[in-house]
């Protein structure tokens, strides 16, 4: 490790400087244990089986037959499960899914709805008997395909008001010299970490103990407790390293499945997702069907702009993919419209997933904005800056800060942009047609509530306790650095230990909130801690423990517009003879507030951009119309980037410190993918002058849609 | 998963004396296929006979000028051997074309062959497929196929054969030898896959029990200037949605001979007869070069969604024919 400062935000300490995880010799050696791999004496393994109807209740199960087979243990189903309780909002704001409170009916919602648990002594009997279980059904009709124009579609809240509305629209239309009215559409895309889901539940001295993969160990906790009626205290949930969460690891139904045989048997059990049940229980981001409509002065200026968003949910859940939340933060206009509306079908419940709204958002109005500058005749970055309103163009609240406009500037200077030809089709290099594009992102700037504990040890070492989630963020690293200068002595001084319940309540890894909700309760315990040692009191053998509670700061807090803001470039060709895409170069400059550890806050970014290529050129779970379920859910039926699609890419930021954080942390989880497709999708329409309203841009489509002779037109 | 026996074979007789013994077992090559469709209980064997380690791991030269591929060269070592570079680049190119160094360090030429089809109807139990399950229906027809066949289909399957290396072994007239309890026997690749018809779980003419112990590729110059270009949906590490072996020889601007097959586009790496034909003794220019493909997707009957491999299969041949052309003439 490094402890050299640098220079952009000059202050004293490692925050600021790159350092490598403090984990990362034990992750490459192996030595690192994930939930699926930790041993238990004892152990034994449940193997979840899925519906194979897409709608309709379950007749029979046979389960006498399976118990026969070898090492079969028990059979777990609605017949015979342990009722639960999922009348509760947790500790995210919302209800439970009810998919996770499985065998609860025997109605299917759903395919891939989980029916039955057959656990036995090794993972390849219960896998063996899972798959010999005969399970008979009463199908019913499914409705599985989204469209517009669908009766049950409403407007619909979660995390943000379901519409918003000011302005006379028709009228800011009419009055406007250049109008964009365009349908965008997005496909249902799903998180695909690389560690599959795993959970283990076993009874200890009247407390249940869980070994997980997710995104917050209180938060599980809770759920787990309320969802069974146990005291919090009398659940503990861990989780020390995890493979990827994008929002996926929440509860779900391993882990409620996991404790009901731990239950009932009395041993430990072990419940552990394929691949391809993650495509059916870990929950996805829905498709969603965008319109946007703007009206524009002839210099670009927006006197109109409307944003509707249509997604799908469960029959049992209602989730919203806040996808018109994009201009409320993002573009003011005297009339402006935006509603995210719901519509539910017979398909498993959408979740959270890196960006939720802002993704797909992001896609449409940015992809609109670009149509917008086209037809204007005004380049795509003046349009986008001439449009930066002074406060929220919802909530008039005034910005924390809002430096989209530096990371325009500062990325068009190192992209080149200045000596792009607007017109589409010019540029053709062997048998590639190639363009450019931009767009601008933003993700919410927020921190939930957490409490820490600081340590100061006889020994002269600090052991920070917070009930964090490190998923693959770099989170523990980031707190070491932060812990160490708060403490004021060397990060090597420091450990700092996560994902334990036991540590008491924190924020999720979510939202972009994790590692600023945790800084911030870790300085305040680090920052009392100093003060009780500069009184000079020895320090006892169990040492001196100071805990924090940040509660009421957060509370305090004036209510601004929050946000982190950035700036996507990408240059692409495409074979018009083929249909294929490539990324050559892509650009991400942001303003995220205080970086804290720059290689692995680049890493995030980097990884959200890739992501949007995966978005824009290769991401799309396609559901089958006959059977209602999906095809080919797995990795080699959908699609992620591959190393070879992603070009030379950077991600850069401008300084950009949170006035009112103590930190000055904003987030970077999740702004790395906003804007990133949309960046795609206009370089492509750049190359060839043909627009893509519809992700992914795949070949087929490409060719379907077909090029220009020339590229785009005459040659100048 | 289902419990299996597993047993080596010490030498080519054996192999197939032990298949032989049980109607259940099935031959493991680099298992990079095979070992996936168990996963997925496609395929179910009580036994798996491990040929891996068979002496047929050896590319020799024939009498006649040719190469004898043995049945368990893994597709890396097929990739990199100097004489099929020299020889047969299309080859090569259509190799490395295919899966990941990993799975290419794995994977057997003799598996290759026998690889089953990606189609997701067919590796998915809940959903009917006359490959996988006869007469239970095919999804694909009225569902999902814009990677399906628009050459030599039927109304009971439109899956696609994933082989890369399989259009390079077409397109150079490749013969594919096995072994059976009744000795040795060959087979034209051209005869090797089963047209689809109503029979489409019937996918070679490989007799019952048979073991493939190479491929011989006979003398072909007009392969030493050859090509493979594939065309997938990102940029590795997936099937061809389109791909074209093509070898060419000019003279004084005048096709002397062609070769070209195409991959992705029917359940057989597809020789593309009717091309060759328009191409041999034709101008080698872009009007022949289109009016070769033409002639070959004449026959093409496209599903709603996956009209554009005709129009991708006709770009592949005119921009591959146009490179190997622009070769010749330097």
């Amino acid at each position: 490790m490094t402890t050299a400062t640098t220079g952009r935000t000059a202050l004293r300490g490692v925050v600021g400087t790159s350092h490598t995880r403090v984990e990362g010799r034990d992750k490459v050696t192996g030595a690192a244990r994930y939930a699926g791999e930790i041993p238990f004496a004892d152990l034994a393994h449940g193997w979840l089986v899925l519906s194979t109807v897409t709608r309709g209740r379950v007749r029979s199960l046979d389960t006498e037959a399976v118990l026969a087979l070898p090492g079969v243990l028990a059979v777990l189903h609605h017949g015979n499960a342990p009722r639960v309780d999922t009348d509760y909002i947790g500790l995210l704001g919302i209800p439970p899914d009810p998919t996770a409170a499985v065998f609860q009916h025997d109605w299917v919602p759903h395919a891939g709805w989980p029916v039955a648990l057959v656990v036995a002594e090794t993972s390849e009997q219960a896998r063996e008997a899972a798959e010999a279980l005969v399970v008979t059904y009463d199908e019913e009709p499914h409705r599985t395909v989204l469209t517009t124009g669908h009766p049950d579609a409403h407007p619909a809240g979660g995390v943000m008001p379901g519409e918003t509305a000011k302005g006379d629209l028709a009228a800011g239309l009419a009055a406007s010299a250049v109008v964009v009215d365009e349908e965008y559409t997005t496909p249902e895309e799903h998180h695909s970490m690389m560690e599959p889901h795993a959970a283990t539940a076993m009874w200890d001295g009247g407390r249940l103990e869980v070994v997980d993969s997710n995104q917050g160990t209180t938060w599980i906790q809770s759920e787990l407790a309320q969802m069974f009626s146990l005291d919090a205290s009398a659940v503990r949930v861990r989780s020390e390293h995890i493979g990827g969460g994008f929002g996926s690891k929440g509860l779900r139904a391993h882990q409620v499945a996991a404790v009901m045989a731990a239950t009932e048997l009395q041993r430990p059990v072990r419940v552990v997702m394929t691949r391809r049940q993650m495509f059916t229980l870990a929950g996805y981001r829905s498709p969603t069907l965008q319109r946007v409509r703007l009206g524009a002065d002839a210099d670009g200026r927006l006197r109109a702009l409307e944003h509707r968003s249509l997604n799908q949910t469960s029959t049992v859940y209602e989730f919203v993919e806040p996808s018109a939340g994009v201009a409320r933060v993002m573009y003011d206009a005297d009339a402006h419209h935006t509603a995210n509306e719901v519509v539910p079908l017979d398909v498993p419940s959408p979740t959270f997933m890196r960006a939720p709204g802002e993704a797909p958002g992001s896609f449409a109005v940015e992809s609109a904005l670009d149509e917008l500058a086209e037809r204007c005749g005004v380049d795509p970055v003046e349009l986008r800056l001439r449009n930066e309103p002074e406060v929220g163009p919802v909530s008039g609240l005034p910005f924390s800060s809002r430096n989209l406009d530096a990371c325009f500037r500062e990325g068009a200077r190192r992209f080149g942009w200045a000596e792009r030809d607007p017109r589409p089709g010019r540029r053709r290099e062997g048998r590639w047609l190639l363009g450019t594009g931009t767009a601008a992102a933003s993700f919410h700037a927020g921190a939930g509530p957490s409490t820490a504990g600081v340590t100061a040890q006889a020994d002269g070492g600090f052991t920070v306790r917070i009930a964090a989630a490190d998923i693959g963020t770099g989170a523990r690293t980031a707190l070491t650095l932060v812990a160490a200068d708060a403490l004021e002595v060397a990060p090597d001084r420091v450990r700092v230990r996560i994902g334990d319940s036991d540590f008491g309540p924190a924020m999720i890894a979510g939202g972009s909130m994790g590692t600023r909700s945790w800084a911030w309760a870790i300085r305040e315990a680090a920052r009392e801690l100093r003060e009780r040692l500069a009184l000079g009191t020895p320090i006892p053998p169990e040492g001196i423990t100071v805990r924090s509670d940040t509660t009421e700061a957060l509370g305090a807090l004036a209510q601004k517009e929050r946000h982190s803001f950035g700036a996507q470039f990408a240059e692409v060709a495409v074979d018009p003879a083929t249909g294929e895409v490539r990324v050559r170069r892509m650009l991400g400059i942001f303003a995220a507030g205080r970086i804290v550890n720059p290689l692995t806050a680049r890493n995030q970014l980097v990884g959200g951009m890739v992501w949007g290529i995966s978005m824009a050129l290769h991401e799309e779970a396609v559901r089958d119309r006959t059977s209602g379920a999906l095809y080919a859910p797995d990795l080699a039926g959908y699609h992620v980037a591959t190393n070879a699609d992603v070009g030379d890419i950077q991600a850069d930021w401008v300084d950009d410190p949170d006035p009112d954080d103590p930190v000055g942390i904003k987030g970077v989880g999740e702004i790395g993918i906003v804007g990133a497709a949309a960046a795609v999708a206009n370089a492509v329409w750049h190359a060839t002058g043909v627009r893509h309203r519809s992700l992914p841009i795949r070949p087929d489509r490409i060719l379907s849609a077909g090029v220009p002779a020339s590229g785009g037109g005459p040659h100048a | 998963m289902r419990e299996f026996g597993y047993q080596r074979a010490d030498d080519v007789s054996g192999a197939v004396a032990l298949l032989a013994a049980d109607p259940d077992a099935r031959f493991l090559g680099g298992g990079t296929n095979l070992v996936d469709l168990m996963k997925t209980g496609v395929e179910r064997p009580a036994r798996l006979v491990d040929v891996r380690e068979l002496p047929l791991d050896a590319i020799e030269e024939t009498a006649d000028g040719g190469l004898r591929i043995g049945a368990t060269v893994t597709n890396s070592d097929l990739a990199a051997h100097p004489e099929v570079r020299r020889r047969y680049p299309a080859l090569t190119q259509a190799v490395l074309a295919g899966a990941s160094g990993q799975l290419r360090n794995m994977a057997t030429v003799g598996g290759n062959l026998l690889q089953r089809t990606r189609c997701g109807y067919f590796t998915d139990l809940s959903k009917p497929c006359n490959k996988r399950a006869p007469g239970s229906g095919c999804s694909a027809v009225t569902g999902e196929h814009h990677n399906h066949a628009v050459l030599g289909a039927s109304d009971h399957c439109v899956a696609v054969h994933p082989s890369d290396m399989g259009v390079a072994l077409a397109a150079f007239d490749a013969v594919v030898g096995y072994e059976t309890l009744d000795g040795p026997g060959e087979l034209p690749l051209a005869d090797f896959y089963l047209p689809v018809g109503d029979t489409p779980h019937r996918e070679t003419a490989l007799p019952p029990g048979a073991l493939i112990t190479g491929v011989t590729l006979p003398p072909a110059p007009v392969a030493a200037r050859s090509r493979y270009r594939k065309v997938r949906e990102r940029a590795s590490y997936a099937f061809a949605i389109g791909s074209v072996a093509a070898a060419l020889d000019v003279e004084a601007g005048v096709v002397r001979e062609a070769r070209l097959a195409f991959g992705a586009v029917a359940s057989r790496p597809w020789r593309a007869r009717a091309a060759e034909a328009v191409l041999t003794g034709a101008p080698a220019d872009g009007e022949t070069f289109a009016a070769a493909a033409d002639a070959e997707l004449a026959a093409a009957r496209p599903l709603p969604d996956n009209g554009y491999k005709v129009t991708l299969m006709r770009n592949l041949v005119v921009a591959v024919l146009t490179e190997l052309a622009e070769e010749t003439a330097r």
